[in-house]
């Protein structure tokens, strides 16, 4: 007893090491651009800079519409699957899951030989058509988070029997899905929101080789370039990915309160 | 019929190779209340939703109001639904639950109120109307669910077995508060159940399904006392069963036990051949008795004192005839293994069909 709650401490203690010493030491060094003194100088230039401002708002925009398509297309699929074929749900999940095995380049390298601008779909002959590849792309990439999510949520209600009440009922599937299914599961498509976001605002490999101008490719490029900029760079990032996840956190405990199950 | 308002006409229903289903006709008065009794899986619930149109009939006609419904869509058929497992939506609040039929079909913000305030009223919730589904019991939350489903004011109500998740005191009260709203809106009714005594004690005719067929349809009296099949007879009260030899077919005499009693009205079988009789225990009284002029002679066995009424058990040769006498405290119950004679009417006794 007493033994094996030493090792759960000892691995506890190792992990936060592990976890926490980098961060902290990125932290203080990112301080200390001014000499001999703790200042918030590389904040203040970084902050300061065109070029951070212009990406993050670019890649806060493509976040958000990388939301918005990711819950079209993920919750009706989802509930669709629950609904009428449940069987399938295996197949669909092993779907979802793929690219996170795929590497982000391969899905990019088949976008540039699929969409180039000499195909039937010139995606990018454009920036606007490759901002929207690159939104699908992120689509993609946030899939495995969202379509668990959702899928999590329609497990904590009866779509079934919520689907006919609402049916004979005599609501079509636009008020089924926006009045019954999407409100009960608003809390479980938020998380996957978040996760999207998080994914989003620090990815590299696709935005860069589509060339568009977002805070991924920023980020490495102040990373090459600069000493201190980069570290409060990386804290900044570290801080947005975090606060997502605590409102993921938070919102969990708004979760709804099911009355389906008969007592 | 005077006035049919919904028609099931030769109805089947197959799943792949099974028919779950099969050959079914019922026609339903206007306001009438109608039961599907059956044992679990029996095809009661699968018959509901083809009403409902959840479910699209294989074979047959559905009509409503003169209306063929076979092939509509459930949002278009203006029927109100009440589940078992309740299916509020847990979002809405109660009163949001009940007006979200009238919203669908676009009634104003202010006819939504008073509707939901009414129905409130007749499922004596008033004060319910804020509250959450997962605030509520069970027996609330099917009361909500019956209030939601009558709130657009439909045609035709539909229940699958809305009793059977609730504990037995709250069963029996909101049987009585949904006849008596059912009576009061007039609204014609489908009720699914497995239980005998809530379809007996609710329906104004109950159809007794077996294997995906409609065994008998009739009122709780014809079903309970005229059972037209041995399935019927058996599921629905408890039964005495008498194995017998036909004597004669046409004095419709029998043997059992080496006893002859006489039926006074012919028997399809032939002489010579196996029979099965039975008898509701409340047809049968211990010794011939005024209008219970047959008998047999048996001995006494289990005797179970049940306060005012005293259940005992007549063994007559193989077969066990079971009884109740109501418990007079001016003679003591029957002993057990003494000799004893029962009596029963010729016309009490059912001639079971296979
Ligand atoms: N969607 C379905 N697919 C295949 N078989 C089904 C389906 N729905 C019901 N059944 C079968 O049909 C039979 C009757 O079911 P049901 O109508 O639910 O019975 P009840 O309501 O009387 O208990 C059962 O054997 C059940 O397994
Ligand atoms: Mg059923």
């Amino acid at each position: 007893m007493k033994s094996s709650r030493f090792w759960a401490w000892a691995t506890f203690t190792v992990g936060a090491l592990y976890f926490f010493v980098p961060l902290i030491a990125t932290l203080e060094f990112s301080l200390r651009m001014r000499r001999g003194e703790y200042s918030f100088d590389a904040y203040r230039v970084v902050f300061g800079d065109d070029r951070f401002q212009a990406t993050f708002t670019y890649s806060v925009v493509v976040a958000i519409l990388t939301i918005l398509l990711g819950v079209l297309v993920v919750v009706p699929t989802a509930y669709w699957i629950r609904l009428r074929m449940p069987h399938l749900r295996p197949v669909v999940e092993f779907i979802t899951l793929l690219p996170l095995i795929i590497p982000a380049i391969v899905i990019v390298f088949g976008y540039i030989r699929m969409y180039g601008s000499s195909s039937p779909l010139p995606f990018l002959a454009t920036a606007r058509g490759t901002d929207a590849l690159l939104i699908i792309g992120y689509a993609t990439l946030a899939l495995p988070y969202m379509y668990r999510a959702v899928d999590t949520g329609l497990r904590t209600i009866d779509v079934r029997t919520l689907t006919e009440a609402a049916q004979i009922l005599g609501a079509g599937w636009t008020t089924i899905i926006s009045r019954v299914i999407l409100p009960n599961v608003l809390i479980a498509v938020l998380s996957g929101a978040f996760l999207s976001f998080a994914i989003v605002i620090g990815e590299f490999t696709m935005a860069s080789l589509l060339n568009r101008p977002a805070f991924g490719p920023y980020l490495q490029n102040i990373g090459a370039n600069r000493a201190y900029e980069p570290a409060a760079l990386a804290v900044l990032a570290f801080a947005i990915t975090w606060a997502c996840m605590s409102v993921i956190q938070i919102l969990s405990r708004f979760a709804p309160k099911s009355a389906n199950q008969p007592r | 019929m005077a006035d049919t308002f919904l028609s099931i006409q030769n109805v089947r229903k197959d799943f792949g190779a099974t028919t779950v289903v099969n050959d079914f006709n019922l026609d339903v008065e206007r306001g009438e209340f109608v039961s599907f009794l059956g044992p679990s899986g029996c095809g009661k619930t699968t018959m509901l939703r083809m009403v409902a149109g959840f479910e699209e009939p294989s074979a047959g006609r559905i009509m409503i109001g003169g209306v063929d419904v076979t092939n509509l869509k459930p949002n278009k058929r203006d029927i109100g639904m009440v589940f078992q497992a309740y299916a509020l939506f847990p979002n809405l609040t109660v009163a949001q639950n009940i007006a979200f039929g009238l919203r669908v079909a676009g009634v104003s913000r202010a006819e939504q109120e008073a509707r939901v305030k009414e129905m409130l009223s007749i499922i004596k919730l008033p004060d319910f109307g804020s509250r959450y589904p997962y605030q509520l019991s069970g027996g609330q939350q099917q009361r909500v669910a019956l209030a939601r489903a009558l709130a657009p004011s439909p045609k035709l109500l539909l229940l699958d077995e809305p009793l059977s998740a609730l504990d037995a005191k709250v069963r029996i009260s909101l049987r009585d508060e949904i006849r008596a709203i059912q009576k009061r809106l007039g609204i014609t009714t489908i009720f699914v159940t497995h239980d005998q005594e809530e379809a007996l004690s609710m329906s104004d005719r109950i159809v007794v399904m077996y294997g995906g067929k409609a065994e008998q349809t009739g009122t709780p009296f014809e079903i309970y006392n005229r059972p037209a099949t041995r399935f019927v007879a058996s599921f629905v009260g408890t039964l005495n069963l008498l194995e017998g030899r036909v004597a004669s077919s046409d004095r419709g005499a029998v043997e059992v036990d080496g006893q002859t009693i006489e039926l006074g009205r012919p028997i399809e079988a032939e002489a010579g051949k196996p029979i099965t009789l039975a008898l509701r225990p409340e047809a049968v009284s211990l010794g011939e008795t005024n209008g219970r002029e047959q008998g047999l002679s048996g001995t006494i066995g289990d005797v179970h004192f049940l306060g005012s009424v005293i259940r005992v058990k007549v063994g007559v040769g193989r077969n066990a005839v079971m009884l109740d006498t109501f418990n007079d405290p001016a003679s003591p119950p029957p002993v057990a293994g003494t000799p004893a004679r029962i009596g029963f009417s010729p016309r009490d006794v059912l001639v079971l069909a296979d």
